[in-house]
């Protein structure tokens, strides 16, 4: 069974989100997708400063198997991204929660709202 | 739900993530197909490759048969347990399937592959017309494979003095019988090892030896990048039969001599090489960050466009590659298109890693 952090929110595409302290959001890609995945490889994230919707394509996770497009959860601009995935992309199969992929500055305060809590997320994972 | 080997549950309870291939229920992998691989390369792992298909040939004219039937030349087959690859065309000089044949006491053991056993049997049995010879599907055997440079001496300990003796003596290449056993000493990963075929009521227990004596599960998920890096064609993938083995990187394994030798698909083989050949296979590596798939286009300047036919991430080099079919006059260079971005890749001999070792 997948782990999936009460304190965090969710995208259907199988992003988590996490609104930190600062009002900026960290966002990185559920165990479920990480397990769903297998071993990732490779990652290709957005580039800092540009500004995506919710819902855009913001980075590609290769993995041995396939490659898969990963999504902003929320609009914003990406204000930082992770570089260290870069030497470490396997960080994100051992911790996928604490390997974020890019943080954003939210376009609009209550888009965090939208996303799925961890019981939603849950129901949806499983179906 | 698919056909299922007899380690079905027993590949269950070890954590294996199950995928469909060719219509069997195999693992994919048991947690980590990178790690797998690893271990595979830095010491040895077992995997259950049950669902290939196992044919013996008897008769009189099994000999003649075969050396009508392959590409190759089963009359190189000289010392008993010997073994050969081969592929088998159709009468275009497409490729039906590859295939290992091995000389025995009744006749010949031919190992073909899984997801094209109902082909593979039609045509074998379409072929053998006129011929006395009698084809047995061995569907009662079940097949693993242990492979590693720790291979042979780990699965020593874990099977009967005889087996042990006869693991000891095999050359490479060389499969031979022990009781009801039929040992191998032949693979698909690039290392040295076994391929055992055992009757399928004693198949749990001998995989639960291994794995209890520290052997690895290996799911195919390792066995694809494994034989990748080796430079070793999947069928299916990088070969079918809409080529030929001439451009398929297999020309090596097609044996001209004797000239009156007419094997199927020779008089097709014979016009390609005088029409010449247009497209090669061949090996690329991709110096950047990213990984190359099976369909990506790739161009080579001045002189035109291919296809990846495998690709993958190679754990052992830390970087990607494939096999690509590409014009014949391809050099060192040529550029992969991966999600609308040109990449440059260097195009090199289709072996990668041999024995642990890079070859690149």
């Amino acid at each position: 069974m997948s782990n999936i952090p009460a304190d965090l929110r969710y995208a259907s595409s199988h992003e988590w989100a996490r609104l930190d302290a600062d009002g900026n959001v960290t966002v990185g890609i559920s165990d479920h997708a990480q397990e769903a995945l297998g071993d990732v490889v490779f990652i290709e994230l957005p580039e800092v400063g540009k500004t995506l919707a919710a819902g855009q394509e913001a980075g590609v996770v290769e993995s041995v198997k396939a490659a898969s497009d990963i999504y902003a959860p929320i609009g914003g601009e990406v204000i930082a991204v992770n570089d260290s995935l870069a030497d470490s992309p396997e960080n994100v199969n051992t911790d996928p929660y604490g390997s974020w992929f890019f943080k954003l500055k939210p376009s609009a305060a209550d888009e965090l709202d939208k996303l799925l809590d961890a019981d939603a997320y849950k129901a949806s994972a499983d179906a | 739900m698919g056909q299922r080997t007899p380690l079905y549950d027993l590949h269950l309870a070890l954590g294996a993530k199950m995928v469909d291939f060719g219509g069997w229920d195999m693992p994919l992998h048991y947690g980590s197909q990178v790690e797998e691989h690893h271990e595979v390369r830095r010491d040895c792992g077992v995997f259950d490759v049950s669902h290939m298909t196992v044919v013996d040939i008897h008769g009189d004219q099994a000999k003649q048969y075969l050396q009508h039937l392959l590409a190759n030349d089963v009359e190189r087959l000289q010392e008993l347990g010997k073994a050969l690859y081969s592929s088998m065309l159709n009468t275009e000089g497409g490729v039906v399937d590859d295939l290992m044949v091995y000389l025995t006491d009744f006749g010949y053991r031919v190992v073909v592959n899984a997801a094209t056993r109902d082909k593979d049997l039609a045509w074998m049995n379409q072929q053998a017309e006129g011929f006395a010879v009698q084809l047995h599907e061995r569907s009662d055997l079940a097949m693993f494979a242990i492979q590693g440079p720790h291979a042979r001496e780990k699965t020593c300990e874990q099977v009967s003095q005889a087996c042990a003796a006869l693991i000891n003596q095999l050359l490479p290449f060389q499969g031979l019988p022990e009781g009801d056993w039929f040992i191998a000493r032949s693979g698909y990963t690039g290392e040295d090892g076994l391929e055992i075929m055992l009757p399928s009521d004693q198949a749990v227990a001998f995989f639960n030896d291994l794995v209890g004596a520290g052997i690895s599960p290996i799911g195919l998920g390792a066995r694809d990048t494994l034989r990748l890096e080796a430079g070793m064609n999947l069928y299916g993938q990088d070969m079918d039969e809409s080529v030929t083995p001439l451009a398929s990187n297999l020309a090596w394994s097609v044996a001209w001599e004797p000239a009156n030798r007419d094997f199927v698909g020779r008089k097709a083989l014979q016009q390609q090489l005088q029409r010449g050949i247009s497209t090669k296979l061949v090996g690329l590596v991709l110096e950047e960050r990213g990984v190359l798939r099976a369909h990506q286009v790739v161009r080579v300047d001045g002189v035109g466009e291919g296809e990846i036919t495998s690709g993958s991430f190679s754990p052992t080099l830390n970087k990607s590659i494939a096999l690509a079919r590409l014009p014949v006059a391809t050099c060192e260079r040529a550029e992969v298109e991966i999600r609308g971005k040109w990449y440059p890749v260097r195009v090199v001999k289709p072996a990668f890693v041999r024995h642990g070792k890079a070859l690149i």
